[in-house]
């Protein structure tokens, strides 16, 4: 870990200018991934600028009847918070499929967003990777690649977007709100994170100094028919192989309107919106779910020792839509659907 | 009856109170004055040479005290012998900073030493070294060629006994074969503990090394020879250590380095390895595994083979016993066992729990499970048809064997009689594919010199001690309960100290044989004190037992007291307040009876019941019940044997469904080196474990009848839920572990 | 072959100054204490290193393991991938401020009677971050319990006594 300062904003526009006054500062929320990267010497911001007093903590209903997650609530507080479980249980379950209760009441929404890739090669400064360090070489291609991507990946890069609640956000489909050196934007969420192409380096559309300051959650949240799917190594505690957030509105056994993203498979939370008009005025069967499933990954790619992915992706987006049909999951306190 | 009776009994850990308030000291807690932090910097290449280290870059900022490196090394020990420790292989042990030259990714090349452990890591970080890099070779597949028999070396082990029989014919002729390659990947042990040795420096070459091992005798004769230091000033404490399933029974370069340090600079050092360098020092190794099986039509094995080839350092020819224990667990006429080891660019292979025994029961065990498939008999039923009476690699019985009982008990408990046959054919209550499989093992007991002393004082506080270690095996309760019950104290009346080089040597602490070998220290070292207390006795006024032998006395429930009549007793606090003596002393030193021991074959047996669930479309596995019936002689704690075959079934599940430490050859180096990529099972991966202990009568393994417990648990376990998912599935998985993607 | 011999991250225009050190006032187990540390110092280095509270495990230093794992404001966290300077003004409590020796807190002496745990490495981190699963009171069958409890990893396995040992605490409650 390199030298830096730390000062603790109290405002957002305070956090704003002074990072803007620093050259090489981060924003510091629940330090969770920042400090993580900071260990191992891949993030190495000279100065830090806490957030964690900042006012943006709140979870509060929208008059469009949306709910806006602020950018400071941590993921268990989102998670249970009770609009969210009744609301938005996808996302709850999402959420609660992700790293550990400690890493949780830690971790905030907005850092949730700026989490960086697992690949193996990232974290290991014995070896060159393009997103670290520009123009050094991807060492997942050719190399191991388990925890790596099969869709949108490019030459320079194969990594994958690690979150669990981004993956629900993709389906819920929010704006992300920013605060930045040119003032307050918003950002579909879709258009956040980004695919590598030849900078893999930037993960997402934010402008140098931005700061989220909250998720506006759109009003329709899939509350009847949903499921996270999550596949992982080993039972809890661990980064997804793939995961699948499917959300259906139903009619009948005609789905009127669907939702489809997966993580642990691209640079970014991965959702197919063609793939969700696919399923729109389709039945809710097993035969439909086939035909989306070959379809999303139908230009996917493995580099060896991920290529069982593709495979694994399409039975888990068969499941998953199975399950969402089903309409029998619920929100809940634990995360649960990797039991026996 | 006697209230002091402990042997046998679940007692509570006395080293609970400790552990679960946070108070137990362990290597990196030990507050000495004017400490530095040491901190390692690490090769990034797997072969090659460091060129050029610019240290004073470092050196230039304000704190950084010291960087080492083979520039500024002083002259230490010359000969290899003198890096050798208690279990070195065969070879030239590797010595830290002492040449330019990389042997392996990972190697340690610097140790930097500053004011505070933030700067001492940020220095490390910013120390640039350059490498000429050469071409380096660390995939065992591309080396099957180049395996070689190694010879002997490494203390215990043994190369696989002669062929009997004629295995390639009777494999030729028999109705029913099998012949299989199975693989698993190189494990690390991880213990939670990170290694970490604190150097008091206690002025004039005197110091004391606060060590995470297994064994303070072998870090110290190691220390000594390297650094020249005489024992008396190279004093070595490990009271506590977290976990070491091997990983501390070499002493590891941590030690080395600190203490280089902490002599260099004349001062008190702490150095403690990051999680990643925890992956630097030594693993199970890769293995691949050849077996060829035939059974003739009554389901008798007719012949086994068994080969292993796994690899080595370039410096080092590190051994395990991994196809030997397929001579021995089943009977059968024509057997040949192979064992080989190949050098890569990597370190040297640690033993690892159940080391060569876990590997070789993956192998055998799973083989076995396919033998009775293609014989058309149940696995168990199979296994039962091959009992061994005898053990064949040594034409010998055994002293003790109750494996059959656990097979019979076991299989009940589990209820194994309502299994099918075919794979695919159970399913659980929710409809999911339901599979039960069966592995099992047998291990070594073993039993080492051991010395302890004991003293008690005129308050009937007795303090017993040796130099032995606890690393969460229940060395501190059980060898209080030993003491307790040898002179019929209440247990809390005993203090066990440990894992000090100034108490009485002890064996290191792996092999399973702590219990046996210290156990039977501390009986001895009572029972001698107890004589003491009865010459004593004796001459108190109107001593009830002026006239009684030795042998017609017991301790029990705090007295002295006649067998034969009860209401013949001395309280045992009298004793030492009538005789004036403030404090009684006896030392002990027990060596395993050889004569007794000859000629038999002393082992420890298991056989493990799984239960799993998979989904057949998205390839998850459970492990939803597991039995483990084990046969170690005599059980000396309930509590803590069943945590330790608990725990071992944990293992052996990690190494069935998740553990592999995976290299990538381009860099030579392994990629997952941390806990998020190199899974270890969280509770959620835990569910039902039974155990159950089928006690055995064994007066000749030694004194107490104890085989150990650490490492049998863990047999079998791995290729058990292998079956078991084959008997899900019908998918037969020889490459463990058994992940998603190999069930798809 | 790759060319990429080099981990250090130093370049020709030589190394950064350390950071210079302030007071950071933490208030830990009910006990205020000012330290003069640099940002840099994580709560766990914190506890362990300045303060000597060497209860608080490091057993990964990357949120991979539990073992750091202490309550702020009564919510468990890794310790170790937080700043200590983020604390001023929070209420910590470590595996010292629930009880001692002599008179246990109920999950350590539950943990005690089901022999949950060997080493005794994690097993401050595991108890901590059950009072941690018992504040929030969301999970109370076993099911929920084990999920709630993986984040704190025991090597020596001694997962079936820690269910046990958290039940029971969870069940009286």
């Amino acid at each position: 870990m390199n030298p830096f300062t730390y000062s603790r904003a109290t405002a957002v526009a305070d956090a704003v200018r002074d990072k803007a006054s620093h050259p090489d500062s981060e924003y510091l929320g629940g330090g969770t991934n920042l400090i993580d990267l900071m260990k191992e010497n891949v993030a190495r911001p000279t100065h830090l600028v806490g957030l964690n007093k900042l006012p943006l903590a709140d979870i509060e209903t929208l008059p469009d009847g949306g709910l806006r997650l602020g950018a400071l609530a941590t993921n268990a507080d989102t998670a249970w918070h009770d609009e969210v479980k009744s609301r938005y249980p996808l996302l709850n379950q999402a959420i609660l499929a992700g790293a550990s209760p400690q890493l949780r009441n830690a971790a905030t929404n907005g850092g949730n967003l700026m989490q960086r890739t697992r690949c193996y090669y990232f974290y290991d400064l014995a070896t060159p990777c393009n997103k670290r360090e520009p123009g050094s070489g991807c060492s997942a291609i050719g190399g191991y690649n388990r925890v790596c991507g099969i869709l949108g990946t490019s030459e320079s890069c194969i990594a994958t977007h690690p979150s669990d609640m981004c993956v629900a956000l993709a389906a819920l489909a929010p704006t992300v709100r920013v605060s930045g050196p040119n003032g307050d934007r918003t950002i579909a969420f879709d258009d956040f994170h980004r695919l590598p192409g030849n900078q893999p380096e930037k993960d997402n559309t934010l402008e140098p100094g931005e700061l989220i300051t909250g998720l506006d959650l759109p009003a329709k949240g899939f509350e009847k028919n949903f499921s996270y799917l999550k596949l992982r190594d080993r039972s809890s505690y661990a980064f997804a192989l793939v995961s699948v957030a499917a959300g259906l509105e139903l009619e009948g056994n005609t789905i009127t309107d669907a939702r489809l993203a997966l993580g642990g498979v691209a640079h970014k939370p991965w959702r197919d919106q063609e793939a969700e008009n696919m399923l729109k005025g389709q039945p809710a069967t097993e035969d439909t779910f086939r035909r989306v499933a070959a379809k999303v990954v139908a230009d996917a790619k493995g580099h060896g020792s991920n290529d069982f992915k593709i495979e694994l992706a399409k039975r888990a987006i068969v499941r998953a839509l199975k399950q969402a049909a089903e309409g029998n999951q619920h929100a809940a306190d634990v995360f649960l659907n990797s039991n026996p | 009856m006697s209230t002091t009776n402990y042997i046998g009994k679940p007692t509570s850990r006395v080293d609970g109170p400790a552990k679960v308030t946070g108070t137990a000291t362990y290597a990196a807690e030990y507050q000495v004055a004017n400490m530095a932090y040491g901190y390692v910097v690490s090769s990034p290449i797997a072969k090659g040479k460091i060129t050029k280290i610019h240290a004073d870059e470092v050196l230039a900022l304000p704190g950084v005290v010291q960087v080492f490196s083979h520039e500024n090394v002083p002259s230490l020990a010359w000969f290899d012998r003198s890096y050798k420790d208690l279990v070195a292989p065969g070879g030239s042990p590797f010595r830290a900073l002492h040449d330019a030259e990389i042997k392996f990714s990972q190697q340690p090349v610097a140790l930097i030493v500053a004011e505070n452990f933030e700067l001492a890591r940020y220095a490390a970080s910013v120390l640039r070294i350059e490498y000429q890099q050469e071409d380096h070779e660390t995939s065992l597949e591309t080396q099957r060629a180049k395996g070689y028999e190694p010879g002997a070396g490494k203390t215990g082990f043994q190369p696989p006994p002669a062929p009997r029989g004629n295995p390639d014919k009777a494999w030729e002729e028999a109705p029913h074969r099998m012949e299989a390659e199975y693989v698993h990947g190189a494990q690390h042990h991880n213990p939670m503990e990170l290694f970490t040795t604190t150097v008091e420096w206690r002025g004039e070459g005197k110091i004391t090394a606060y060590d995470k091992t297994q064994g303070v005798y072998n870090v110290q004769q190691y220390l000594t020879k390297i650094f020249g230091l005489k024992k008396d000033d190279c004093r070595v404490v490990n009271e506590y250590m977290g976990g070491g399933f091997g990983a501390g029974l070499r002493p590891q370069y941590s030690a080395f380095l600190a203490v280089l340090a902490a002599l260099e600079l004349k001062r008190s050092v702490r150095l403690t390895l990051t999680r990643e360098q925890m992956f630097s020092f030594g693993h199970r190794p890769h293995t691949l595994q050849y077996l060829k099986l035939a059974a003739n039509a009554d389901g008798t094995l007719a012949a086994l083979q068994h080969h292993a080839l796994h690899e080595t350092s370039q410096f080092e020819d590190y051994t395990e016993n991994v196809v030997n224990w397929s001579g021995m667990l089943y009977q059968c006429e024509n057997v040949k066992l192979g064992y080989q080891i190949a050098k890569l660019d990597m370190y040297t292979p640690l033993d690892m729990r159940a080391p060569g025994a876990a590997s070789g029961s993956i192998g055998l065990e799973i083989a076995m499970d396919e033998m009775a498939y293609a014989a058309g008999l149940d696995p168990l039923e199979f296994r039962l048809r091959n009992y061994a009476e005898r053990d064949q690699n040594v034409d010998k019985p055994f002293s003790s064997k109750k494996l059959r009982d656990c097979y019979h008990q076991g299989a009940a408990k589990f209820g194994w009689d309502k299994r099918t046959q075919a794979p695919g054919s159970m399913r659980n209550g929710d409809g999911k594919l339901m599979g039960w499989g069966v592995g099992g093992g047998v291990w070594d007991a073993t039993q080492q010199k051991a010395a302890a002393k004991a003293s008690i004082t005129a308050d009937g506080k007795l303090t017993v001690s040796t130099a032995t270690g606890e690393n969460g095996t229940g060395t501190y309760t059980i060898m209080s309960q030993i003491a307790a019950e040898t002179l019929g104290l209440p247990i809390e009346a005993v203090t066990f100290k440990l894992g000090d080089t100034d108490l009485p040597e002890s064996p290191l602490q792996g092999g399973s044989w702590t219990a046996a070998s210290v156990g039977s220290a501390v009986q001895s070292t009572c029972a001698a004190l107890g004589e003491k207390i009865f010459k004593l006795a004796q001459k108190m006024d109107d001593s009830p037992l002026r006239d009684a032998k030795f042998e017609d006395v017991e301790f029990a429930s705090g007295q002295l007291r006649l067998r034969a009549d009860h209401s013949q007793a001395v309280v045992l606090r009298d004793v030492l307040q009538a005789s004036g003596e403030a404090k009684l002393e006896a030392d002990s030193s027990v060596m395993p009876n050889m004569v007794k021991q000859n000629g038999y074959s002393l082992h420890s047996h298991n056989v493990v019941f799984v239960e799993v669930t998979v989904d057949e479309d998205l390839g998850t596995v459970h492990v939803t019940r597991v039995l483990n019936a084990v046969a170690a002689g005599r059980i000396l704690n309930l509590k803590t044997a069943r945590s330790q075959v608990l725990g071992s079934v944990v293992w052996g599940i990690g190494m069935a469904l998740m553990e592999e430490t995976v290299m990538d050859h381009k860099f030579g180096r392994y990629m997952n080196h941390n806990f998020a990529e190199y899974h270890v099972p969280v509770n959620a991966d835990i569910h039902d474990i039974d155990v159950l202990f089928v006690e055995e009568e064994d007066d000749i393994v030694n004194p107490l009848g104890v085989k150990g417990i650490g490492e049998v648990g863990m047999l079998g376990v791995a290729a058990a839920v292998a079956n078991a998912v084959f008997h899900a599935t019908g998918k037969r998985v020889r490459d463990l572990p058994v992940m998603i993607d190999k069930l798809l | 072959m790759p060319q990429h011999p080099t981990n250090s991250l130093a370049n020709a225009a030589g190394v950064a100054a350390p950071p210079p050190t302030s007071p950071v006032q933490l208030t830990i187990n009910g006990q205020q204490h000012t330290l003069q540390i640099a940002p840099w110092t994580t709560l766990l280095d914190a506890l362990r290193e300045y303060l000597h509270l060497t209860g608080t495990k490091k057993g990964c230093d990357h949120g991979q393991c539990g073992a750091c794992t202490v309550l702020v404001d009564g919510k468990r966290i890794n310790s170790c991938l937080s700043l200590a300077v983020m604390h001023e003004g929070d209420e910590i409590t470590t595996i010292e401020g629930l009880g001692t020796p002599e008179n246990l807190h109920p999950l350590q002496q539950a943990f005690v009677d089901h022999d949950a745990f060997q080493c005794g490495y994690c097993t401050p981190g595991q108890i901590c971050s059950a009072q941690g699963l018992i504040n929030e009171d969301r999970a109370h069958t076993e099911a929920e319990i084990r999920e709630h409890m993986s984040g704190n990893v025991c090597r020596c396995g001694a997962y079936v006594g820690i269910l046990n040992a958290v039940k029971e605490v969870v069940d009286k409650k």
